[in-house]
Parts: structure tokens; sequence; C-alpha cells
């Protein structure tokens, strides 16, 4: 297939999911509502009257204040994530550096939680967001000065950094827990399994928006990074402030992940999979792939946020634990291929 | 030819690498459309001399000047116009197509160059250095030799009036080899300067118009290829006897060891 089929082949499927999954996600649950009725209450929001548009109040609340902000919070976080996983792999010049797998979501959970125990009441949802933030800064510079040697990460040095930055911050959480009182720590407890459910508008906005800024900066980058696959010094040779460039993407990655992280919890995983299948079917080069990234993580989240909801009746799944269920076979299966093909871990 | 001007100044280059000597009391000039081979035993520095003198390298003492400015006051992507770099290690982290790495060697030039210039420099560079046949497939999948020409491709497409190709023959094979070389002449033919490290000391004489024969980290010899290759000094320097021939009425030396 030409280059040009595979874009517009993967473009069509990115559509097709994420429009299913977001009229799915809007008529399914304890309510049903008609796939008219959400195109009829989004037109009106838009000044459109039709006759579509739905006369119970009921549903007209169900829609936004509900589900709307939940689809689009999967979005932003999905997006966020998967984007925030493709910069990382460039960085690491390893298509298996991923924020859950290193640990830098673990870093941003430990602030999050250090914030909720603090009193997110006094904080209020942006401090939230910006203790993850520090924490999942703190995370990826520790990640990133232990195991990179020579431009390069080797995938045994890597993994094992991700089990130590793991370990110590939830080493760090379970301290939070334990000294928390008795209301924080059931809300951390919640808050860790992840969900996307009781998304509020103002923690919508203010994920999507730090989404939106880190996801056009790393298109900014694109070009960059690409350069940076040749290795450090060729990248340096063609012209890359290779130093700068890394500083820019630690923050980068650090406040995408944060910015994910601070209202849904731990959803690992996205950041491997989604860029490593866009990479099998468009190549490596970083504007689309970060794109197609950021369209397919979204996509993604609000289907398995669908799934989560409706896989056992009557009860909700944590969807971090879906994503590791998913994500986890497939990292083996990734792991599996890396060593066979180099004969070893390295 | 007698245009040529110094593009590249190094005076007093001293490095040092834990309290060792890597270089020592190097002066060098690099001349426009000229090819200049450094050459000598392994661990004497060629690799190092080429690094301070592209400007990855600051050295401990010394002066390296890029047409007349010291190397490191220059930004990454002026520098990136002035001067390319074929490096020994060439891996690439992800499975791009050949296509896409000879075309990032266009970027120092993005937004300022014409895109009939970049597409003429990309499609120089794949005739020059035979890949045609490669441009569809995936960097990762290619032999060493295939991946050396491609990433010689990628060097030739940033056009720059200096030129370093660091062991550019190490992975080819014998046609291969001589391709390069002589490729390397057409670059200087064209007035751009470049910089050659090869271990192959005929094909060094046979196709650089000066070489520097380094020792430990001094320059023995700087000259032409008929100056500096003497069988007393190869002998010297390497540890090794040697015979040098000259085949016919050329000037060029060919250097063999003794063997019984």
């Amino acid at each position: 297939m030409s280059p040009r089929i595979r874009a517009l082949a993967l473009t069509l499927l990115l559509a097709g999911v994420l429009v299913g999954g977001i009229v799915l996600s809007a008529i399914t649950g304890q309510l049903p509502i008609t796939p008219t009725e959400v195109a009829g209450s989004l037109l009106r929001a838009m000044g459109i009257d039709t006759a579509w548009a739905p006369t119970d109040p009921i549903v007209e609340s169900t829609l936004w204040v509900v589900r709307f902000p939940r689809i689009v919070m999967g979005l932003a976080v999905g997006a966020a994530l998967a984007v925030a996983g493709a910069v990382m792999q460039a960085v690491f010049g390893n298509p298996l550096a991923e924020p859950g797998v290193v640990g830098v979501s673990s870093g941003a959970a430990l602030g999050a939680s250090a914030a909720i125990a603090l009193g997110a009441s006094v904080l209020g949802g942006p401090g939230v967001a910006l203790f993850a933030f520090i924490g999942g800064l703190l995370a990826t510079l520790l990640v990133y000065a232990v195991a990179r040697a020579g431009g390069r990460t080797e995938v045994v040095t890597l993994l094992l950094t991700g089990i130590a930055v793991n370990a110590i911050a939830q080493a760090g959480i379970a301290f939070v827990l334990f000294a928390a009182d008795t209301a924080s720590r059931e809300q951390i407890v919640f808050w860790q399994l992840g969900s996307l459910g009781g998304s509020r508008w103002d923690q919508v906005a203010l994920v999507a928006a730090v989404a939106a800024v880190g996801i056009a900066i790393s298109l900014v980058l694109a070009r960059r990074y690409d350069l940076l696959a040749l290795g450090e010094r060729n990248a340096r040779h063609l012209g890359v402030d290779v130093e700068r460039l890394r500083l820019v993407s630690i923050v980068l990655v650090a406040l995408l992940t944060g910015a994910a992280v601070a209202f849904v919890g731990i959803i690992a995983f996205v950041g491997l999979v989604v860029p490593h299948l866009i990479r099998m079917i468009i190549g490596p080069a970083h504007r689309g792939l970060i794109l197609a990234s950021a369209v397919g993580g979204g996509a993604l989240l609000v289907v398995a946020d669908l799934l989560t909801r409706t896989l056992v009746a009557g009860a909700e799944l944590p969807i971090g634990m879906l994503t590791s269920l998913v994500g986890g076979p497939f990292f083996f299966w990734l792991l599996y291929r890396q060593r066979r093909r180099s004969g070893g871990w390295a | 030819m007698s245009t040529s001007s110094v593009v590249i100044a190094a005076r007093g280059v001293e490095v040092r690498r834990d309290d060792r000597e890597i270089l020592a009391a190097v002066d060098l000039d690099v001349l426009s459309g000229e090819v200049l081979a450094l050459v000598g035993p392994n661990g004497a520095g060629k690799s190092t001399l080429l690094s301070v003198l592209s400007g990855d390298l600051r050295p401990n003492e010394g002066t390296v000047e890029v047409m007349g400015r010291a190397v490191h006051t220059y930004r990454a992507l002026e520098l990136a116009r002035r001067r390319a770099v074929l490096s020994q290690a060439n891996t690439v982290s992800f499975p791009f197509r050949v296509i896409e790495i000879v075309q990032m060697g266009r970027s120092p030039w993005m937004r300022s160059a014409e895109l009939a210039d970049d597409q003429r420099a990309v499609t120089e560079a794949i005739e020059a250095t035979d890949i045609t046949h490669l441009l569809g497939r995936r960097f990762t999948s290619l032999s060493g030799g295939e991946q050396a020409r491609v990433s010689l491709a990628r060097v030739l497409a940033q056009t720059t009036p200096i030129v370093f190709l660091d062991e550019p023959t190490a992975a080819l094979d014998l046609r291969h080899q001589e391709d390069v070389m002589r490729l390397a002449r057409r670059l200087a033919a064209d007035g751009r300067a470049v910089v050659v490290v090869v271990h192959d000391l005929s094909l060094a004489g046979a196709y650089a118009d000066r070489i520097a024969l380094l020792d430990h980290g001094r320059l023995d010899a700087v000259g032409t290829p008929h100056e500096v290759m003497t069988a007393d000094r190869v002998g010297r320097v390497y540890g090794l006897d040697v015979q040098i021939h000259r085949l016919g009425a050329s000037d060029r030396p060919i250097v063999l060891p003794l063997r019984d």
C-alpha cells in the first residue's frame, strides 16, 4: 500500500472509531437517549433549533452534566497520554518508553494524592493538577538522568528504572494514605483506580487546555524528533539544539501526564499501545504520528470508558484496570519481539 | 585549485581526557576544493580531531575557526548549514524509510531553500550513492553497507561547503569504497572542503590532495601523498615495515606491508 492510501485508511479508521465511540457513549447509560436527541441537543447548544432537540429536561441535563463532560475528558486524557508516550519514545529513542511503564504516571499520582491529602478543597482543581505536574516532572527527570546513556536507552535499564521509580512513588502514595484523614483516604483510593466518571466541566476545561497546548508544542517539535531518531550526535549535526529539545520535551511529558492523571487517576499503556499501532500503519514520522496518536488516544479512551460502563451490568469497572488488562499483554508481545530481534533485552 | 581558501583553521589544539593527552599541539588548515585525509594507527586521535574540527568537541586548549569565526560561537543550525558530518555510528531508532532519511539531510535548509533546491539536492545525493533501488525500504532492514551509503546520501543532501566523513569506507565493498572516494573528489572539484578519515593508506594516497598523518595525538606530517607516504615514516608510525609502490607514471603511492 502506498503511504497516501495508508494515511487515508488510518484517517477513516480513526474517524469511525471516534464518532462511533462518542455517539455510543452519549446514548448508552441508565437513561437511554436516542442519537437524534443527542444531535438535537448539540445543535440547540449551537443556536440551531431542530425538531430533534430533546423535550425532557432530564435528558438534557444527563447529556450536559454527566455524559458530555465525561466524553470530552476521555478525549483530552487519551490524547494527552498517547502524545506523552510518543514524545517520550522519541526522546528516549526507544519504542517501549511510556509514562505508565517508567513511573512518570506514578510520580504524578503521588503529587496528586499529596494535594488531595493536603486538602483538595483548599487547593482546588488547579492545585491538584499542579501537584500532579510537579510529581510527574520529578519522576521524568529521575528516569531521564538514570536511564539514558549516549543518547539511547537500553530496554533493561529503562524498565529497571521504571520499577525503581514506581516503587518509590507507590511508597510515597502509601505514606500519604497512611497520614491522610479518613475522608481524603477514601477519595485517594477511589481516584487511584482511575475513572472518568464524575468529571466536571471546570476540570475538563483545565485538562483539555493543557492537552491542547502540549499537543501543539509537540507538533511544532515533530520534525526535530524525526532527526533525533538518527542519534543525538547526528541530530546536532543537522542543526538541532539537542539539550534544549530534551529539556522542553521532559517538561512536555510531565505536563501532559500530570494533566491526564490529575483528575482521572492512572490509566496505563495508552501511551504505549496507541503510538505503536499508528507507527505500524503510517510509519514513524512524528508529525503524522503525534497527530494521529492524539486522535487515536482520545478515541481509545472514549471506547474503553464505554466498555467499563457496559461490560458488567449495573456496575462500573475502573478504566485503569481495563487499559492495563489489554496493554499488559501487548507490552509482553513488544518485549518478546524486541528480544527476538536483538537477541537480548539490550 | 587556485581559488582555494582556508575554511577551517585549527591552532594549538589540545584535548585531554582523564589526564591523558588525546591530541596535542595540532595546527591544521582545511582548504576549500581539496580532499584532506586524516590517517594514523588506531587510537592516534583521528576521530577526536574530526570532532574538534567539526565543532562537536571543544578542545581544552587552542582554537578552531570555521570560515573566520570561532566554531563554538555558531548556533547548531548555523553550523549545520556550513558543515555536514558522516559519523561512524548511524543507527536509527525507528523504522524510517530510506527516502525519509535522505530528506532529513535537508532539514537545516527548511523554510530557507526553494522546494526545487531540496528536491534536486535529494535526487543528486541518491544518484551519487547508488541507493535508488533502496528508497522504499526501511532503514532498519538494510545491511551495514547499505545503511552506510544511505547515511552518506543524507550528508550529501545537506549540501554544505565543508563535508566530514568519518571512515566512510569501513563497511563498504571494493566498488563502493572507490565510489565514495571518487565522490569525495567530485565534491572537492565543486569547490567544497572534504575531510575524510580512512584506514586504507593506499586509498588515501590515491584520492587525497593532502594527507595528515597522526601519531599518538600529534601531527607527524601534513602534505601531499607523495611527501607524507614514505616507507620510513609509515613504518615508524605504524610499527610495521612497508614498501611504497607507484603504478606507472602516477604520483600516487600504494602502501604494502612487507610480507614473507
